[in-house]
């Protein structure tokens, strides 16, 4: 099926992205999420999980934990262009919470088939979740997991757990006699320990999640064919939180060198800041076009959903990459300190940037798709 | 062209349906002497000739001009322009000879000249019977454009021209030239005009065209000198003084920014001719042999290769983007990236090529041995052609900056 010109994001989804852009402008300005999180300067701190539930709240109640839900399970059932324009918003106001942790588990509860469908409507019904696939050395290959499963529950430890702190329920990937299966586990399980890990990101909370002995729900049997059919998803929709967040990273450095001035004009009379600036645009805008055509693919062309996400992704990691450091730099000496909020977007950048695959990986797996597996 | 199509409005989806037909009989065959990269480096009368012949065809078929007023020579259609190019570059048909003419000057007479000069000017334009070059930059006045010298002086209802244009391709066959000059020295922006001038009829008596030679040894453009040429006043566009915000109109579609699609077909790409595209970055990285593996084996080139791809694929998906109006910031920030992009890309295409060929990235187009024809290297000296002309990209960089951005306007 080819993709529709206007990426199939029609009146639905650019009404949710519009409602999503001013939700986060009147409830929750930068300020806000400043005082909000960076409450501990100090480098040895553990890690925060600071957030607001009554604005969490007033979002699951908007339907956008569900969007992605199927119909069938009580969900919206919209498609991943829309969910994408919303990510871009929550991203633009890096806003703590764990949407996109449970955006993700959504994704993958899909390709578990029926396994998945009693997941799904605890997700509709407003719960939170996240994936616990990673080992400790972050392999982007599930299949490398330390997590075991034997005899029906769980041993061993899932690491880089995304706001696990946030999350109600854990999709838990575990190597059994014959591959890897995938499991649901609410957090509160006896057994399951959630370790705050110590991050420099504000803006999220990560963890590793020790399994001592837990009874798990067994979604499917076959993980890694669930995980191939979503992971496009997954990498597309933090690719659009990183265009968000770089496009503020943007649009905040040039409001301060059109304020700021030095030599009797403001810095961005100077091309050597004026340039690059605009290759920061140059590169946001790749990057947003290449999100919503792998969106794009995921809805409609699905033989090239993981070719576009790749893309999509690569492009994302570098472009956050960029946009963060020339964003601390023309901000020179203010944009060094704690007060000054861009460290925020800038943290949260550099987590996005290596977090579900960094462009190197990215781009060494389109190569295999488009020249053929290296020899 | 799968992709074409599917959001057509009734007139759009009848009008393909006659490109299609139209050009499924009337593709011109092999051409019967080797073509150059571009129309901008057409050396011989055979070439231009092969060429006007094709231009004229398909302006008769009515993919040329489609959607201008029947008046000065269009069809009167609404978006339409879109379809036909679509059309054509998926038919693989010649690139059209008039390309200054099209892109540039079409739009400017259009919306800048009196009715009578739109009439007499346009439809022997868009058939190619007149071939176009511009006027714009000289030796002084390059990136700053509006310090031109070149000057006009008043002579009863005629003007006498004096000064010296450079860059100007096409200017050996060309019967037209739009120009800007200097009609006030006291003002630098108000003190322009601009004019449309017959120079083909003019040449011995007033107007000199000399050959440039490009660093890639072709010919193609000139520098036009022109001594005392005495020109009507019909043929000023706008009112004096207007010149510079008339040279807009050319520059805005030149960069592709502008509201009046330029007719194009991309061009045959036969054996002879290379597109700096990835897909053939691909194919010669395939075939070629690094270090006893296929380049397209090594690790490091993959990943530089990759890094094209996605530029490459961004660059046409921002073109997609640019028409869902609830996907973008700012009306024009797309759009005026296009030049500086499509420039850049080819540029670094061109660039990795040449380091996937190696030691035989040395072979010129004169040598047998040469990788693909030699093309490569001649492809990317004349990418510098690219991103110099029509603003370099130093100067599109400050638009942006400028335009979208709003920073402050540099000097």
């Amino acid at each position: 099926m080819p993709q529709p010109d206007n990426f199939g994001f029609g009146e639905e989804a650019a009404l949710l992205k519009e409602s999503a852009h001013k939700f986060f402008t009147e409830q929750f300005a930068t300020d806000v999420l400043h005082k909000m999180v960076a409450t501990d300067h100090h480098p040895e701190r553990m890690s925060e999980s600071a957030w607001d539930r009554a604005l969490w709240q007033q979002m699951v109640d908007l339907g956008w934990t569900s969007l992605a839900v199927p119909e069938a399970a009580g969900g919206l059932g919209m498609p991943v262009v829309a969910v994408a324009g919303l990510v871009e918003e929550v991203g633009r106001a890096a806003f703590p919470c764990p949407l996109l942790a449970t955006l993700n588990a959504t994704y993958v509860l899909i390709a578990c088939g029926h396994g998945g469908d009693a997941a799904l409507a605890q997700i509709a019904a407003g719960r939170t979740a996240s994936l616990a696939i990673t080992n400790n050395l972050g392999s982007c290959d599930a299949a490398e997991t330390d997590v075991q499963c034997a005899d029906g529950t769980l041993h061993g430890t899932a690491w880089f757990v995304q706001d696990a702190r946030k999350a109600d329920y854990l999709l838990v990937g575990a190597r059994t006699g014959s591959g890897l299966a995938l499991y649901w586990v609410a957090t509160d399980t006896a057994g399951v320990t959630v370790v705050p890990d110590a991050i420099v990101d504000l803006t999220r909370d990560q963890a590793h999640v020790r399994f001592d002995n837990v009874h798990a729900q067994e979604l499917t049997r076959d993980g890694l064919t669930a995980l191939q059919q979503s992971m496009p998803a997954i990498w597309t929709l933090l690719a659009a939180d990183i265009t968000g967040a770089a496009e503020w990273q943007l649009q905040a450095t040039v409001d301060y060198v059109n304020t700021r001035q030095q030599f009797d004009h403001p810095l961005g009379f100077f091309q050597a800041v004026k340039h690059p600036l605009v290759d920061v645009m140059i590169q946001i805008d790749q990057c947003k076009s290449l999100v919503y055509n792998a969106a794009c693919a995921i809805d409609t062309e699905s033989a090239r959903a993981a070719e576009f996400a790749h893309m999509a992704k690569a492009s994302a990691s570098d472009t956050g990459a960029y946009a963060s450091g020339r964003s601390v730099q023309y901000h020179g000496g203010i944009g060094f300190t704690w007060e000054c909020f861009v460290h925020l977007y800038f943290k949260r950048q550099k987590h996005s940037q290596f977090l579900w695959g960094d462009a190197v990986w990215h781009r060494a797996q389109m190569a295999n798709i488009l020249l053929g597996n290296a020899a | 062209m799968s992709e074409c199509g599917r959001q057509d409005t009734l007139e759009q989806a009848k009008f393909r349906q006659h490109c299609r037909e139209w050009l499924q009989v009337n593709k011109p065959g092999e051409p019967p002497v080797r073509l150059p990269l571009s129309p901008l480096e057409i050396m011989t009368r055979e070439q231009l000739t092969y060429l006007q012949a094709w231009q004229k065809a398909a302006y008769d078929a009515g993919l040329i001009g489609c959607d201008y007023p029947v008046a000065v020579g269009g069809r009167g259609r609404s978006d339409c322009q879109r379809i036909a190019n679509e059309e054509m570059v998926g038919a693989r048909t010649p690139f059209l000879p008039n390309v200054i003419g099209l892109g540039m000057a079409a739009p400017t007479v259009f919306y800048h000249g009196q009715t009578a000069l739109k009439e007499r000017l346009l439809p022997r334009l868009f058939s190619g019977e007149d071939i176009w070059c511009q006027g714009f930059s000289e030796p002084g006045a390059g990136s700053d454009l509006a310090s031109v010298q070149t000057f006009a002086e008043r002579k009863g209802d005629k003007w006498v021209i004096n000064g010296h244009k450079v860059w100007t391709s096409l200017a050996h066959f060309a019967e037209w030239m739009i120009i800007l000059l200097r009609t006030d020295r006291s003002h630098k922006y108000d003190g322009l005009s601009y004019f449309v001038v017959p120079i083909r009829a003019a040449l011995g008596k007033g107007v000199t065209v000399r050959p440039l030679i490009k660093i890639t040894g072709e010919t193609g453009f000139n520098e036009v000198i022109f001594e005392g040429l005495e020109v009507d006043d019909n043929f000023r566009l706008d009112e004096l003084g207007k010149g510079w915000q008339v040279a807009m109109t050319t520059l805005l579609h030149e960069r592709g920014a502008g509201e009046l699609k330029t007719p194009h077909s991309g061009g045959m790409k036969s054996k002879a001719t290379h597109a700096t595209n990835t897909a053939n970055l691909i194919e010669l990285a395939r075939n070629t042999v690094r270090n006893g593996r296929p380049a397209a084996q090594d690790p490091l080139l993959r990943d530089r290769i990759m890094q094209l791809v996605i530029r490459e694929t961004g660059f046409a998906q921002n073109q997609r983007r640019a028409r869902v109006p609830a996907l973008q910031d700012h009306p024009s920030r797309l759009l005026l990236q296009n030049k500086l992009l499509a420039s850049e890309i080819a540029q670094d295409t061109a660039a990795l090529a040449l380091e996937v060929e190696g030691a035989r990235a040395s072979l010129y187009l004169g040598d047998s041995n040469a990788p693909a024809g030699g093309q490569w290297p001649m492809a990317y000296m004349n990418s510098y052609g690219m991103t110099i002309a029509a603003g370099t990209s130093e100067v599109q960089r400050n638009i942006l900056g400028e335009r979208v951005l709003g920073l402050a306007k540099s000097k």
